[in-house]
């Protein structure tokens, strides 16, 4: 047994961490991509690269010499044997300038409610295209979903146009698809794609430029995210949803949470939401100590100046916060079961849980042309829609634009206890 | 406590793993009722149980450590759970898969075969006994494949089974923690967390551990690339010569299943520099078991294994 003593100076100056998802199917050559991206950047070990060459015996593609870089990622017996992922899976690599996180989801319709729960923490989508296949014909239905998924999030947006060698190198081709895309965020209100042309089977473009693209000038996609600004902007409105109240040595209650969004400090006013009461913060407490403030981030414990009546379910915030009853909010429903009409479902915002009914369905997205069809009347598993929602007591009315940690919520099916809807607040009223 | 005032407006990479794992713990405690720390001594554990005490504070856990002992533990390391269960003064529970097998409730094919796939019996069998409706564990998504897709807030039916098809959506930090009688949840504040990460956590945060993590000579034979303790639950083989090596363990299981590596590591810093340099997964370079089967931590898991 020992006391370990960190040496000096050992742990500072870490990277910053990116979080990104991958869309696409298995065809697109999402896989390949990610096994590709984990293998130039050293992220595989040498016995998982040795387990891959025994993973699917006969089916082991090896190409160029190669390992099948697309069974790095397919994790489960049972995807192995249906050669698809089905669920989603986090990888983690670092090049010398950031730390990654991937949540690799699945491509095919009907695990969209899987990209959905790994784009909720991420700040990046990579949307993968395979160039061979789209030449002259649009883009598929998959990728207006994907593309749909990631502005519902608030997702920053690279399109990976793969399968490049397969067009002979085609400019025409890649910007064909770029112009086909392009359309697809401005109806999305989709900022800046950002576009890069590959073929990552052979790493052209993925962690060093291609020889085959002398008319692409930007950068080779690692570098694409080692340099990206995630999308979601911080938010100066002080936002902290209580865990749970915790007595000091001195009796005192901490209300002990994370900080969701904005920064406070001893001094600061605070509001309780919903129930409206003020009360001035006294100090912020760690185990590590008392801190002058606590950022977005932050797990601490929060002393006020008085007692109030608040628990977990309630939040802290600056003035600005509203409590409300009713919202309007784009929704994707995730359960095998549908929507029932007039049915009464728990709705969880922050540590807040609550009953909720969905009174009416404004639009439900369709996925090909990307209409918005208002005479919808029932929403299924994959739906995207936007609804409006009363709640039985009063949710904070923040909207996910600005404040996506509060202004996010999910609806629970009371019986099967399933989680049935991701739902994102748009209009607060 | 220090008196020192701390302001930190970017929070690091460590910071905000810290943080989140915080936010998961005190998730857990607020969503459940009987909950249970899983401690078994090894590095992951300590880790959790520090971050559970920061996550606490200054109260002590609002639930007790568990540790399912399957009879085939260092001493090293069972001396080490109890140490630091005093030292903090948390309540400790202790589960025997021995007594599982005088229960009949385990069976194994021979008396020294592993036990590490009988644990999930006994821990069951806690589960039961204590009405436990949620199990904190260090379980890592970098560990290996099946572990990458399991959620932060995994759920487990009446008989503790997984089952990856039907995971729930677990989106935002928003857990859905709901369960029926009989079923619990499975909460894993390190899902995010890499090897490098925790040893580097543990040094910034001074986290003691068990001596077999550092650099010690033992007795030990190779077989297959591994290195094999001599043990007398692991003796030689006929043939196999007993070489006394510099060795340190990565992971610390059951004896009969776990194999250090050779290492000079000395202290966490040493072991982050190995780290950084190795080109083997930890559990590659040290679980038998797993090794025997890619697949077998996913069939283990869905018989109810940690």
């Amino acid at each position: 047994m020992r006391a370990v003593q960190p040496p000096a100076g050992a742990f500072d100056g870490e990277p910053g961490v990116l979080r990104f998802i991958t869309a696409g199917s298995v065809d697109d050559g999402k896989s390949t991509l990610i096994g590709r991206l984990l293998f130039d950047s050293k992220g595989l070990l040498r016995d998982q690269v040795a387990a891959l060459t025994t993973a699917r015996g006969a089916q082991s593609a090896l190409q160029d010499g190669d390992i099948d870089l697309a069974l790095v990622t397919d994790g489960l017996e049972s995807e192995r044997e249906q050669g698809i992922t089905i669920d989603v899976a986090y990888r983690y690599f670092a090049t010398p300038r950031r730390s990654f996180v991937i949540a690799d989801a699945p491509g095919h319709e009907q695990y969209t409610r899987n990209m959905v729960t790994a784009a909720s923490n991420a700040e990046v989508a990579i949307i993968l295209i395979d160039a061979s296949r789209l030449a002259g014909k649009g883009l598929k239905a998959q990728t207006r979903r994907h593309a749909t998924i990631a502005a519902l999030m608030g997702l920053k947006v690279i399109v990976a146009v793969n399968k490049m060698d397969l067009t002979g190198w085609s400019r025409a081709v890649f910007e064909e698809i770029r112009e086909n895309f392009e359309r697809v965020a401005r109806t999305l209100a989709i900022a800046d794609p950002v576009y890069v042309p590959l073929a990552a089977k052979h790493g052209d473009n993925v962690a060093a430029r291609s020889p085959h693209t002398p008319w692409y000038e930007g950068p080779p996609l690692l570098e694409i995210l080692e340099t990206i600004e995630a999308a979601r902007g911080v938010s100066a409105a002080f936002r902290l949803p209580v865990q749970r109240v915790l007595r000091m040595a001195n009796g005192a209650r901490a209300y002990a949470g994370r900080v969701e969004s904005g920064v406070v400090k001893p001094g600061d006013e605070v509001v309780a939401m919903p129930s409206g009461q003020s009360a001035v913060v006294e100090s912020i407490r760690t185990y590590d100590g008392s801190r002058a403030d606590a950022a977005e981030g932050q797990s601490v414990s929060i002393v006020l100046d008085r007692d109030l009546d608040l628990g977990r379910g309630d939040t802290l915030t600056s003035q600005d916060a509203q409590a409300v009853k009713s919202v309007t909010a784009d929704l994707c429903w995730l359960d095998e079961a549908p929507w029932e009409k007039g049915r009464r479902y728990l709705l969880r915002q922050a540590t807040r849980t609550t009953q909720a009914l969905i009174e009416s369905i404004v639009f439900v997205r369709e996925m090909t042309e990307l209409a918005e069809v208002s005479e919808a009347s029932g929403l299924k598993l994959n739906d995207i829609a936007s609804v409006r929602i009363k709640t039985r007591d009063a949710i904070l009315g923040d909207l996910y634009g600005a404040r996506p940690a509060t202004g996010a919520f999910v609806l629970i099916d009371p019986v099967s206890n399933q989680t049935a809807a991701a739902g994102m607040i748009r209009e607060a009223a | 406590m220090s008196a020192l005032i701390k302001s930190s407006p970017r929070l690091s990479h460590l910071d905000r793993l810290e943080s989140e794992a915080i936010h998961i713990i005190r998730e857990a405690a607020g969503e459940r009722t009987r909950l249970a720390l899983l401690f078994s001594g090894g590095k992951d554990s300590a880790t959790v149980l520090h971050l559970a005490r920061k996550a606490f504070w200054p109260e002590k856990l609002p639930f007790p450590l568990l540790h399912v002992d399957t009879g085939h533990n260092f001493t090293e390391v069972l001396e080490f759970r109890d140490a630091e269960a005093r030292r903090h003064g948390e309540r400790l529970i202790v589960r025997q898969v021995e007594d599982s097998i005088v229960r009949g409730t385990v069976k194994l094919a021979k008396a020294e075969a592993s036990r590490n796939a009988a644990q999930s019996v006994t821990l069951l069998e806690a589960v039961e006994e204590f009405q436990f409706d949620a199990l904190i564990g260090g379980a890592r998504r970098d560990e290996e494949k099946a572990r990458a897709k399991e959620r932060i807030f995994s759920h487990r039916d009446e008989f503790g089974a997984w089952n990856p098809k039907a995971q729930r959506p677990e989106l935002w930090s928003l857990y859905n923690a709901r369960i029926n009688p009989g079923e619990h949840m499975r909460v894993f504040p390190l899902s995010n967390w890499t090897e490098r990460d925790v040893w580097t956590y543990i040094g910034r945060e001074g986290i003691a551990l068990p001596s077999l993590y550092f650099a010690h000579p033992r007795d030990v034979v190779r077989r297959d690339g591994l290195l094999v303790p001599a043990t007398a639950l692991t003796p030689p083989r006929v043939g196999e010569t007993v070489e006394r090596v510099s060795v340190r363990f990565r992971t610390v299981g059951d004896i009969t299943g776990t194999c250090p590596v050779e290492s000079t590591a000395a202290t966490v810093e040493d072991i982050l520099i190995e780290t950084e340099l190795s080109d083997l997964s930890e559990r590659g370079a040290t679980r038998m078991d797993d090794r025997a089967n890619e697949a077998a931590m996913e069939r283990r898991k869905r018989e109810g294994y940690f």
